[in-house]
């Protein structure tokens, strides 16, 4: 029992990331009609918010280190720590947090040039042009990240205060043994949140309900008098930020490196393919559902019967899906199907 | 009188391929004693090396120290900078004019942790660049298939950073030599002293990097851990780069094992070692036990990354920068004068094997690769950091002692993260040609490859 308890709070954790990512991937399909393949960067990039804002932090001073006596050894000392001592520390400790609100305007502002700089253009074409130039704008950046921060992953670590893991075993009234990293819960939680906070934006906002109309008709709300494709441009920088979020909060789980958009991407996509293309609640629900088989299918009960299932459970359920249901779960009639 | 179906054309067309059949081994082995040999620089003033490190993925960091190394081991060849430890090493024919006379000079290729990218970074060095010795590697997968490769070609390989017991056991190869130890070893210097640690009743989880390294240590380990009395509870192999180990350290949380024995290498190391301690694992008592991780194989380059998380646990290393012989005192100096800090056992490792194959060509008195194989088949040697070491003829595995080591609870330095707790003697390491974990491989015969 404590097992399925502990998987399932991974599944739901690892599910929060995929349910992010393919959230933007949705959004992006559903409004402007993009297959974007750029999307794994911008989650790469929000992760490379948080190297970044910590490198700031922690632009230092070479020191000589007198510990090493027999050739000069340097070790760097922050400057925030020669200047502010301990609050220079905690600063540097928070460097997760703070690059949180670095990264919603900085996300912002690139989601809207991609999408006006570049993605505009491929609208009106086939969608293999657009995977082909999306795939290729995402080569670019990686390289380009590769360049700056070399192929090493970084680590960025969770403030001290969340290092740990909680008891929640023992608070629950349940067993000792079940307990779970903080920032892992913080992650669950936050992606929550960020996903609550864009459906209440969509349901609830006269401008969500245009994305949506949009969304349904985009001919009919033009014909009102609404430029819609600004609206949708907008939308383009949302699905920016949002993965740009899951990244800075994922990169204390898993040091960032160039390549780890790429590695979400692929999996985010199953995502959306198995919610249904163009439904948000599809990918969301797919998301965490996704990332609960993968847990389960870790574990070595399961493994004993079906050796290496944890390696191909997604795209066997995907394949699956698909043959049951060709839409995906909750797919709209008529979407991708010209 | 009974009449047969043989006709003179079947007859005549048997005969052929039994003549093909017969001379086919001669013609994969036709070089082997040929007068010439691949890349033979001739009357050129220099010769040229291939240094084929990751350079990116999981094991870049291992890669770029590797690199550093070589860099060193040229320039000390070459005659420049302090020498390093072409002023300890024992016996020693190296004169600091490159090699042979000739300018030592080299190429490098980025493996990327991959086979096939090695292997086409190797070839390109071997065809295009002309090497006559490629060297290098974070990888038993990468070693092996490398290995091969050179095999095939006719150029010696010395093996860089390989642990896995197949690349000197079934994976053999004439032209191939390993200086870096296995995963027998590892097992075998760390039983007596997790023994005098944690006692003799243990359950073991392992979780195993899947992979040719991975499988052998596990085995080796295991083994170890049972002759000692432990209980191994349940192994699980876990994908190469995994990145999120969590779905794997869930189920060691209520498993009942009192012990984890992490069975990975560089950044997974990292990544599957901090993951554990987050879980709380390091906090957890089972069975009136505290519970314990062990990191069979260690390098302190992975010791910085984990950071804290490493703090008391037990691994072995192949060797360690603050080693005291004269030896390793020497190549921490001029590693350290070159590069502002001290090399890791990638680095040594690499820097030692280019070392021993300019001395070979030096007494062998030529590049030819069967020539250097004789010279270094048998070599015994002192002075390069672990002791009297010898290159075992019949598997090409060098045999020297093995280091115990323990994440340092009070580090004095960023460089100060590990502890040598004990030099396991050569002898409680060795293990005879035909044991069970290094069985069914061949050394074949030497190739020189196409002249």
């Amino acid at each position: 029992m404590d097992a399925i308890f502990l998987q399932i709070l991974n599944g739901l954790d690892k599910g929060g990331a995929y349910a992010l990512i393919a959230l933007g991937l949705t959004l992006a399909f559903g409004t402007l009609g993009i297959v974007n393949f750029a999307h794994g960067a911008l989650f790469m990039l929000g992760a490379f918010c948080a190297v970044s804002i910590q490198a700031l932090l922690t632009l230092s001073k070479k020191v000589k280190d007198e510990s090493i006596t027999f050739f000069d050894a340097y070790k760097e000392q922050p400057y925030l720590e020669i200047w502010w001592g301990d609050i220079g520390t905690t600063i540097i400790d928070y460097a997760v947090p703070i690059s949180i609100l670095a990264a919603i305007p900085l996300m912002l502002l690139i989601g809207l040039s991609m999408e006006r700089g570049l993605i505009r253009f491929f609208y009106k074409r086939t969608h293999a042009e657009q995977i082909l130039v999306t795939f290729g704008l995402a080569i670019v950046i990686q390289e380009l990240i590769k360049a700056n921060f070399g192929a090493n992953p970084i680590p960025t670590p969770a403030p001290d205060i969340v290092s740990g893991s909680a008891k929640i075993g023992s608070a629950l009234g349940l067993s000792d043994a079940i307990v779970y990293p903080w920032w892992r819960l913080i992650y669950l939680s936050f992606s929550v949140v960020v996903l609550a906070a864009v459906f209440a934006f969509l349901q609830f906002t006269t401008f969500g309900m245009v994305v949506r109309a949009g969304m349904h008709d985009r001919d009919m709300v033009n014909l009102m008098g609404i430029d819609v494709e600004r609206k949708f441009t907008i939308v383009f920088g949302l699905a920016a930020v949002v993965a740009g979020l899951a990244g800075v909060m994922y990169a204390p789980i898993l040091p960032p490196d160039y390549h780890i958009g790429m590695d979400f991407l692929v999996l985010s996509f199953v995502v959306v393919v198995v919610g249904g293309m163009g439904s948000l609640g599809g990918a969301v629900a797919a998301g965490f559902l996704l990332g609960i088989l993968q847990s389960f299918a870790s574990m070595n009960e399961v493994k004993s019967i079906f050796p290496g299932i944890d390696q191909i459970i997604i795209y066997l359920v995907a394949v699956i899906i698909l043959l049951v249901r060709p839409r995906g779960l909750m797919g709209r009639k008529g979407v991708m199907e010209d | 009188m009974k009449e047969t179906n043989i006709s003179r054309r079947s007859v005549l067309k048997g005969t052929a391929a039994l003549g093909m059949a017969s001379t086919a081994p001669m013609f994969f082995v036709r070089n082997a004693y040929a007068d010439g040999y691949l890349n033979d620089p001739g009357d050129a003033s220099s010769v040229t090396l291939g240094f084929n490190v990751p350079q990116t993925g999981a094991y870049a960091d291992e890669g770029a120290d590797e690199l550093r190394a070589y860099q060193l081991a040229v320039s000390h060849l070459n005659g420049e900078g302090d020498g390093g430890m072409m002023n300890t090493m024992q016996p020693l024919s190296l004169k600091g004019n490159g090699i042979l006379g000739k300018k030592v000079e080299y190429v490098t290729g980025d493996t990327q942790t991959k086979s096939d990218a090695a292997r086409a970074s190797a070839k390109r060095m071997i065809e295009k660049d002309g090497a006559v010795m490629i060297t290098g590697g974070s990888s038993s997968g990468v070693a092996i298939a490398v290995q091969g490769l050179c095999q095939e070609a006719g150029v010696i390989f010395m093996a860089g950073l390989t642990h896995s017991n197949d690349t000197t056991g079934k994976d053999k190869r004439r032209n191939g030599f390993r200086h870096f130890f296995n995963g027998y070893m590892s097992g075998a210097a760390l039983g007596p002293v997790l023994e005098k640690a944690y006692g003799t009743e243990r359950n073991a989880y392992h979780l195993t990097a899947d992979y040719t390294w991975g499988w052998t240590q596990e085995a080796s380990i295991k083994a170890s851990t049972e002759n000692i009395g432990w209980n191994t509870q349940t192994t699980v192999k876990t994908p190469v780069g995994a990145g999120d180990f969590s779905q794997y350290i869930t189920p060691v949380l209520n498993s009942g094992a009192d012990t984890l024995i992490l069975n990975h290498y560089g950044k997974d190391m990292i990544n599957s070692l901090t993951q554990a301690v987050q879980f709380g694992l390091r906090d957890k008592s089972v069975n009136g036990k505290d519970f314990v991780i062990i990191v069979p194989l260690y390098s302190r380059l992975m010791a910085q990354g984990a950071g804290e998380a490493v703090q008391g646990i037990f691994g072995s290393t192949n060797w360690h920068w603050s080693l005291q012989d004269e030896g390793s005192k020497a190549f921490v100096k001029s590693f350290g004068a070159a590069y502002g800090f001290p090399p890791s056992q990638a680095a040594h490792t690499c820097y030692v094997q280019t070392l021993l194959y300019a001395d070979a060509c030096e007494r062998a008195g030529t590049f030819m690769p069967c020539e250097v194989v004789n010279a270094l088949e048998g070599h015994k040697f002192d002075g390069m950091g672990n002791g009297p070491t010898e290159y075992r003829a019949e598997d090409h595995q060098c045999f020297k002692d093995v280091l115990v080591v323990q994440g340092k609870e009070n580090p004095s330095s960023q460089f100060d993260v590990l502890e040598v707790v004990e030099v396991t003697p050569r002898a409680q390491v060795e293990y005879a040609p035909d044991n069970e974990f290094f069985a069914g491989g061949d050394l074949g015969p030497c190739n020189n490859g196409a002249a």
